[in-house]
């Protein structure tokens, strides 16, 4: 038996990528220098929707990548392969600021694992992080910069993101399995 | 997604869904050799022994490759400086290499069925690089990777496999793995190297190179194996050439967007025409290149294959 509850709905997710956009802009002052780089899956539609949001703050267009960590995470041998999706790096990272974005910040094991990956790209001045939700219970010493709705939870619930990108309406729910 | 296997033994008892799987991983492994830095740490720890039986290069050396872009630790174990040739059955063997602690073995072995047999007798993950004339699938996984890539599809194309099938673990293999995804595969090659069995497989069998040839969308060409036979299949390689070989008169005669495929070493004068070779139509190279990817991709999904499945979270 399944309940779920909605944390955001497609009104509320906008208003929280608008903000991050902004709150991006106002952390980097040279905007040339930002780079997004979303995780594999929904963070890389993420990333995609605030490049275009920030490309309007800034007036000019905004390098949007894609990140699997599939090949970086530590618990390769203590589950099934995981299904691995393209990387696509188009700019040079050296010395830019890496915005990284996912949908949702848990263990941390994901970013510390697209944080190796990235360094196989280059060395980036700086490397940001920016989340949809941000459901706690982190197993390692990481925090998200920008974050779009902090939502409590338990160990035994998922945060579900569902984006018209994957099928389906924008929401974000938190189910109880 | 779908690979729950802890081995990769043969192509014959995968599915669909799992040589899709693997295929679809490669291509994520692919685009990591073509970084600056060609590495990641995804068995990072892990050991893997290459029990090459029977000689091998090619196979060896892209199996040592992709598993030192995986991270792993690598133990090179060849027949001729081994102990299996002071009389040491292949179980104590494998059993020895396991004491190691080893997590993958990778084998090549003259016998058929001998992977199958590890399998059975040690707890690491089996990897079968050619056994006998049975099965080498990770040759035919990177053939129809590399078919896939040029094509953008499998299903309905016609793929001719001419030369040695009796004696090819290639062949059959590839017979497998194309069969399954829906191509239409012809084989062709002299009659006492290419039996009227093989229909049993799903394939059209000729002896008419020329109708072999003529609507095939991929020409794969096997070399003869004369350190397979054992008695004269047929009356010379010279006859072989001007009978069967791949030559520019023959390339003529076949659809222009037909690609030329080898699962190497090559014979040039023999089954194929230095020229053809080395020509633009000819993927040989690029199968090579593939192979590490697919390579990659196996050992990546068999390490995931051990263990419970779990959510992704």
């Amino acid at each position: 038996m399944t309940d779920s509850a909605p944390i955001l709905n497609a009104p509320a997710i906008q208003r929280a990528l608008t903000r991050i956009a902004h709150e991006i802009a106002e952390r980097n002052e040279i905007s040339s220098e930002v780079v997004l780089i979303g995780i594999q899956r929904p963070g890389v539609h993420l990333a995609r929707r605030l490049g275009v949001l920030l490309s309007g703050i800034w007036s000019h267009p905004v390098a949007t990548g894609s990140l699997d960590v599939s090949m970086h995470r530590d618990d390769l041998d203590q589950r099934a392969a995981p299904n691995v999706q393209p990387t696509e790096i188009p700019v040079d990272v050296t010395s830019k600021t890496v915005v990284l974005v996912d949908d949702v910040l848990f263990s941390g094991r994901t970013i510390r694992a697209a944080m190796d990956a990235l360094n196989d790209f280059g060395r980036p001045k700086r490397i940001q992080l920016a989340v949809l939700v941000d459901r706690g219970h982190r197993e390692l010493p990481i925090k998200a910069d920008f974050v779009g709705k902090n939502v409590p939870t338990a160990m035994n619930e998922v945060v579900a993101v569902r984006l018209t990108e994957m099928g389906g309406l924008d929401e974000v729910v938190v189910e109880r399995r | 997604m779908s690979w729950h296997r802890k081995h990769l033994l043969d192509i014959e008892s995968l599915t669909v869904e799992e040589i899709v799987t693997v295929l679809d991983t490669a291509r994520a492994f692919k685009a990591v050799g073509e970084r600056a830095i060609k590495k990641v740490p995804a068995l990072r720890g892990k050991t893997v022994i290459n029990l090459f039986v029977e000689p091998s290069t090619r196979t060896r050396i892209s199996f040592e490759l992709s598993e030192q872009r995986l991270s792993a630790d690598i133990i090179n174990f060849t027949a001729e400086a081994s102990s299996l040739k002071k009389g040491e059955t292949l179980r104590d063997t494998a059993r020895n290499l396991e004491a190691l602690n080893a997590d993958f073995i990778v084998i090549r072995h003259s016998a058929s069925g001998a992977p199958h047999f590890l399998a059975r007798v040690i707890n690491a993950s089996v990897i079968n690089a050619g056994d006998g004339a049975h099965e080498h699938p990770t040759q035919a996984l990177l053939d129809v990777f590399t078919i896939r890539e040029k094509k953008g599809k499998i299903e309905g194309l016609n793929v001719t496999i001419l030369g040695d099938i009796l004696y090819s673990r290639v062949a059959r293999s590839n017979i497998w793995a194309l069969t399954k995804l829906g191509a239409k595969v012809t084989l062709c090659g002299p009659s006492t190297l290419v039996p009227r069995v093989f229909e049993q497989m799903g394939c059209r069998v000729t002896y008419d190179v020329e109708d072999a040839i003529r609507e095939a969308d991929i020409i794969n060409l096997l070399r003869i194996q004369h350190e397979r036979q054992r008695q004269t299949m047929f009356p010379s390689l010279g006859e072989y050439a001007t009978l069967f070989g791949l030559n520019k008169e023959r390339l003529k005669r076949t659809k222009p967007e037909a690609l030329i495929m080898h699962p190497g070493p090559i014979n040039r004068g023999v089954e194929i025409d230095s020229e053809i070779a080395d020509c633009e139509r000819s993927l040989i190279l690029e199968q090579v290149t593939n192979g590490l990817a697919v390579r990659m991709a196996v050992l990546f999904l068999v390490n995931g294959g051990k263990g419970p499945q779990e959510l992704v979270t």
